[in-house]
């Protein structure tokens, strides 16, 4: 009972609900993949490092898979091009892939199934929750936007690429696969911004890289869809668990498509583990039955 | 832990989150829900407002990376690198030098090393660079910041020795250390030993040749002094240049020289 009492406690008030009714692992099954992967994709680049297994070298930034497939990050390409850099095809070749890929299954996957710095922020996150911290300076959530613009601007002036000196998305994950150093020094800043300064301060509010994924996969393929919507409860559990409840509103509550399309959302399906009646799921831009959806549900009385 | 509630009856969520509810004043509220609300002086304002705020944290980033960039001049960069000004706008900091030397020579830079934070460097008086013949850091590097296309590792300018304290050096003392002469892979070519004559004692005076010296840090790595009194600068450190200095002595005036041009 003792540990019962525990795992309940560590449960995160959002998906307490869930997790009592249908079970702490299925209330956690997006969390816990979100995590293998996270943890998975590190683990691909460290075998090499720690084991001498070559899968991919490099980091986030750009590597070599296999030793053939070239990947490259397109924000810091971008930064690079206004740096002045005449970019070599190679890194043209990872760009391109990368943008593709984030084209197709919704830019900002990258937040929360790839990058380990959304690992920090949800723990920090989580703990404000359990520390009853309810501090919250409030942050424009388009502020995101224009670091990206002043990270290009002062690229173009400094004649580097400018983001990098400051990114605690790469200083973390590069901090990882090749020794941090007094890097966690950002990294802990970030944490505590988030823990107590304001709600999601650093992924929802400032993170240029996110958002530069954001616009990418504005238009992306894969999207998760309030198809179930007519069944909704409104228990808010949805809201509580996303780091973007903006986004939800308009496919939960409006009446046209039942896709969340917002280029905030992070497709981390936080959404579909909290909710105890399978309000939503994944879907595509493609499947009729979520992008055309009125002809499956009877229409919504005006709000 | 509260028990389950049946479904429809469970507590009422906090007010943050109920749907459709947003926690910004109703005012703002209605300016994001219908475009059309927002009238042209508020558009243009904010705009203009928020343009400003990114141009100020621009400026301010472009300062601060022009304080980050002050410890450059020490660091060594690897084979190949073009020059630091371009390298900068190139180095994705991906590490796929580091792991193409066979030898761990390359570092990338964590936050307070010698060189900007995720930057490729070494430190000669570590782990030198061993000279691959086929330079492979240069070959690995996705973006050109490392020039793949040096013919040979001996077109490789990552900086130049200098003997930057003959007092301490051995060989100015009248000894025959000459360890550095000994350990360069060019010896001969890079740095010789030339016979002079010091203050009437035959001395064998370890010489660089600038041409030639690639800077792999040999020299500084085996010297046999406590510090070294042979370095590896960055070129821009380590080697003069001809030409008038600007702020020396004028073409005239008392002890002035006419250098010949």
């Amino acid at each position: 009972m003792n540990r019962k009492a525990a795992v309940e406690w560590l449960t995160s008030d959002a998906r307490t609900y869930a997790a009592e009714r249908r079970g702490w692992l299925y209330a956690h099954r997006f969390w816990l993949a979100r995590r293998a992967s996270q943890a998975l994709v590190l683990a691909i680049f460290l075998t090499g490092p720690w084991l001498g297994l070559w899968i991919a070298r490099g980091n986030f930034a750009s590597s070599e898979i296999l030793g053939v497939l070239p990947l490259a990050d397109p924000f810091i390409f971008v930064q690079s091009l206004a740096a002045g850099h005449r970019p070599i095809l190679l890194s043209l070749i990872g760009v391109a892939t990368i943008t593709a890929f984030y084209f197709l299954v919704g830019g900002r996957v990258y937040c929360s199934w790839v990058c380990p710095v959304n690992v920090v922020t949800d723990t920090a996150h989580w703990l404000r929750d359990k520390l009853g911290l309810t501090r919250d300076r409030k942050l424009d959530r388009r502020t995101r936007l224009w670091i990206i613009a002043a990270a290009i601007l002062a690229s173009f002036l400094s004649g580097t690429i400018a983001w990098e000196f400051l990114n605690p998305v790469s200083t973390l994950q590069r901090g990882i696969i090749f020794g941090i150093g007094a890097g966690w020094g950002i990294v802990a800043a970030v944490f505590m911004l988030d823990l107590f300064v304001t709600r999601r301060g650093w992924c929802s509010h400032l993170c240029p890289v996110g958002a530069f994924y954001g616009l990418i996969g504005k238009h992306s393929l894969v999207r998760v869809s309030a198809i179930n919507r007519t069944a909704c409860t409104d228990c808010g559990a949805c809201f509580k668990a996303c780091p973007e409840p903006h986004v939800i509103t308009p496919a939960l509550k409006g009446t046209g498509t039942h896709l969340i399309v917002s280029g905030d959302c992070t497709n981390c399906a936080a959404c579909i583990d909290s909710c105890y009646i399978d309000v939503f799921e994944y879907g595509t831009r493609l499947s009729s039955r979520h992008a055309a959806p009125e002809r499956f549900i009877e229409p919504q009385p005006a709000q | 832990m509260k028990n389950p509630s049946p479904i429809g009856q469970h507590p009422a969520p906090a007010e943050s989150a109920r749907p459709g509810t947003e926690r910004a004043p109703p005012a703002r509220k209605a300016e994001k829900t219908s475009s059309s609300a927002v009238s042209r002086r508020d558009f243009l304002g904010g705009a203009a407002k928020s343009a400003g705020v990114a141009c100020l944290a621009a400026v301010a980033l472009d300062q601060f990376i022009r304080t980050a960039r002050s410890t450059e001049a020490k660091a060594l960069r690897p084979p190949g690198a073009i020059d630091e000004e371009e390298f900068l706008s190139a180095c994705v900091r991906c590490g796929l030098c580091v792991r193409a030397c066979p030898y761990d020579t390359l570092h990338l830079a964590t936050l307070g090393d010698s060189a900007a934070i995720g930057t490729p460097y070494f430190v000669a008086r570590e782990t030198p660079c061993f000279m691959c013949h086929d330079v492979p850091c240069a070959k690995a590097c996705p973006t050109g910041a490392l020039n793949a296309e040096i013919p040979n590792i001996r077109h490789a300018d990552m900086g130049l020795a200098v003997l930057v304290d003959h007092e301490t050096c051995l060989n100015y003392k009248g000894m025959h250390c000459s360890i550095c002469y000994r350990v360069c892979p060019i010896r001969n070519e890079a740095i010789t030993l030339e016979k002079q004559t010091i203050k009437g004692r035959q001395m064998v005076i370890p010489v660089v040749h600038s041409t030639k010296c690639t800077g792999c840090g040999h020299c500084e790595k085996h010297c046999v002094l406590e510090e070294a009194a042979i370095r590896v600068l960055p070129r821009p450190l380590g080697q003069g240049k001809a030409g008038r200095n600007n702020a020396g002595r004028g073409l005239t005036g008392h002890g002035s020289l006419k250098r010949g041009v």
